[in-house]
């Protein structure tokens, strides 16, 4: 239970990290600290705060913060390392690890070559898959993950997959709904897709380039283009994209997961946080990329993805097995945990 | 449960990702190279001209709106306003580069042996509009009690940024092309901006308060003159001058875009 709460404490550092990273690009001060990993020659944990001022306050604590960020992710590899069973949780630790390091050094990279665009749009889009790494493994450690299934205690309890699948399609139909998964796991990647391409409209420098909102230059389709014009376009239809995606699948959710409260719960938050985002992009444009809303619209960005991913998770929970608690997916499968049924327990024999 | 041997090595990248080393931002821009430069100046001052005038505004100048420093309280306190568009007596444009655009065919110049000064104090760029020959010494000079950074974004020359966190702290570069313009800015305070024409000649000036600017030494002949301004945009002239003619009266005109 305390790995999962520092997972979570290493989740919710990540977004304030992705927070502190848009503000930085929102305000321009990407470059004002030009030299890295040293800050005006100091060494990064040494430098005065009073010299904190202007975009250097933006930019050293995004570095303060990812170091924090990258110091915590190292604990939680190393914990994982010595207590998690199952060998692919360790897996996602190491993953996380090695993201997160790149993500410093593509970090040092973008300062050191000038914000050249393909590296900040990658820093961006590593910066998201390292929220997710984080995000995934905060699922996988919960509680709820865990003992998943066993407090249903109905047809699927105790059943793999494979077998529910043997057994009889209402299994299948409650609990591994392989049309949600297949929606969540399109949501995510939309949601990804679209975060990429918000990612290359913020470093081009095309978030005005259509300056009203909800209409093109007072049209449904701009009456002019350009690279600029076309990639702040698809941001828009991306949104939309992603909004019907996000329905679609919380109206799989309520229909026909609706008792399963591990569902619903991501399914309404999706909800309120792709209207939110929504909000947050009109603002942004109307308010003329006002530093503060346009970095709230890059971290709820970053919220819509990682909700949609629990969402996704949730949904593939069952093909992990009941027994995803201990020794690896692979053994699990292969293993029954079923209760068997009293009449059948000694063959051959005949219980009162 | 076996562990994984390769976790030591990342876990001690990390680390080293995560530690940062010592060390300072250099003082001087690497000087590119640059062909020798002639030591003589190849007009003949006996029969060089000029080319002088005024640069205005027509129409109602924006009023400056005010700049916040108040995100570093090291900023002069207050009262600055943005100088885009700075206005003297009668219209008269300031920070106007006029520059010698075209005409001058193969002639070569000296290079001065003076640098350009460029100054920031109270957290601004002064002069904000200058000009430097090729192969000419810029010097960046930290006039204020805070950090900056000089953050040049040429197109045709080499970008540099680096820092200047002690005042007095003095910056040098050589730009290698020809170019208008360069813009200088500071990431620290976004308000600061600055721009240096760069050019393989002498013959450039930036008005002042009165609007005025004067080209002079040149050889008789036709010559593209061009106005450049940070906001308003350019305009060029065509004027021609004999031996030892001045040309007083060539007059540019801006309007609000």
């Amino acid at each position: 239970m305390l790995l999962h709460l520092f997972t979570l404490l290493v989740a919710a550092a990540t977004a304030l990290l992705i927070f502190a990273g848009g503000l930085v690009t929102s305000t321009g001060s990407g470059l004002s600290v030009p030299d890295w990993p040293s800050t005006y020659g100091w060494f990064m944990f040494t430098f005065p705060l009073d010299k904190m001022v202007g975009g250097i306050f933006y930019e050293h604590s995004h570095r303060l913060i990812a170091s924090t960020v990258g110091f915590l992710i190292v604990i939680l590899t190393a914990w994982l390392w010595r207590a998690e069973p199952r060998a692919w949780v360790r897996r996602l630790g190491y993953l996380a690890l090695a993201a997160v390091v790149t993500q410093g050094i593509l970090g040092g990279i973008t300062v050191l070559w000038f914000l050249p665009d393909p590296i900040s749009i990658a820093h961006a889009g590593l910066a998201q898959l390292v929220f997710c790494l984080t995000v995934s493994i905060a699922v996988v450690t919960s509680p709820g993950w865990r003992r998943a299934y066993e407090r249903r205690g109905d047809a699927g309890r105790g059943v793999t997959p494979r077998q529910a699948g043997r057994e009889g399609p209402s299994y299948v139909n409650e609990t591994n709904d392989g049309a949600l998964q297949r929606l969540g796991i399109a949501t995510t990647v939309a949601i990804f897709a679209q975060i990429l391409i918000g990612a290359t409209m913020r470093h081009t420098d095309a978030g005005l380039a259509i300056p009203d909102f909800p209409l093109a230059f007072g049209r449904l389709l701009p009456p002019f283009w350009s690279a600029a014009i076309a990639v702040h376009y698809a941001h828009r239809v991306g949104a939309l994209v992603v909004a019907a995606l996000i329905l679609a699948a919380a109206t799989r959710v309520f229909v026909h997961q609706r008792v399963r409260v591990e569902l619903r719960r991501p399914s309404v938050l999706l909800l309120v946080l792709v209207v939110l985002q929504i909000a947050l992009g009109a603002l942004t444009v109307l308010s003329g990329k006002q530093y503060i809303v346009n970095s709230l619209h890059v971290v709820v960005g970053a919220l819509v993805l990682a909700t949609s991913l629990v969402l996704t998770l949730r949904a593939h929970r069952p093909r992990f097995g009941i027994g995803d608690q201990g020794s690896g997916m692979g053994e699990t499968h292969a293993v029954d945990l079923r209760i068997p049924d009293p009449q059948s327990r000694i063959p051959g024999v005949t219980h009162p | 449960m076996s562990r994984p041997m390769y976790l030591g090595p990342i876990l001690a990248i990390a680390l080293a990702a995560a530690s940062a080393a010592c060390g300072g931002g250099s003082t001087q821009s690497e000087a590119p190279a640059t062909p020798p430069a002639p030591l003589v100046n190849p007009v003949d001052p006996a029969t060089a001209g000029a080319i002088a005038g005024r640069v205005a505004f027509e129409g109602t100048a924006p009023k400056p709106a005010p700049i916040r420093m108040d995100s570093d309280p090291n900023c002069q306190a207050g009262g600055a306003t943005d100088q885009t568009i700075l206005l003297g007596q009668g219209g008269a444009l300031q920070n106007v580069f006029v520059y010698v655009k075209d005409g001058l065919g193969d002639l070569r110049f000296p290079i001065p042996s003076t640098p350009v000064v460029l100054d920031q104090k109270g957290c601004l760029y002064t002069p904000r509009v200058l000009g430097a020959q090729v192969g000419q010494t810029v010097e960046v000079l930290n006039s204020d009690p805070t950090l900056h950074n000089i953050h040049a974004i040429p197109a045709a020359n080499r970008e540099f940024n680096t820092g200047q966190p002690i005042q007095g702290m003095r910056h040098t570069h050589v730009f290698s092309t020809r170019e208008v313009m360069v813009p200088f800015k500071c990431d620290v305070h976004g308000w600061m901006r600055a721009y240096i024409g760069v050019l393989d000649h002498p013959f450039f000036a930036v008005t002042g308060e009165d609007g005025h600017f004067e080209l002079t030494g040149l050889p008789a002949g036709t010559y593209t003159v061009e106005a450049w301004h940070e906001s308003l945009g350019s305009q060029t002239l065509t004027i021609t001058i004999g031996e030892k003619e001045t040309k007083s009266d060539v007059a540019f005109s801006f309007k609000a875009a």
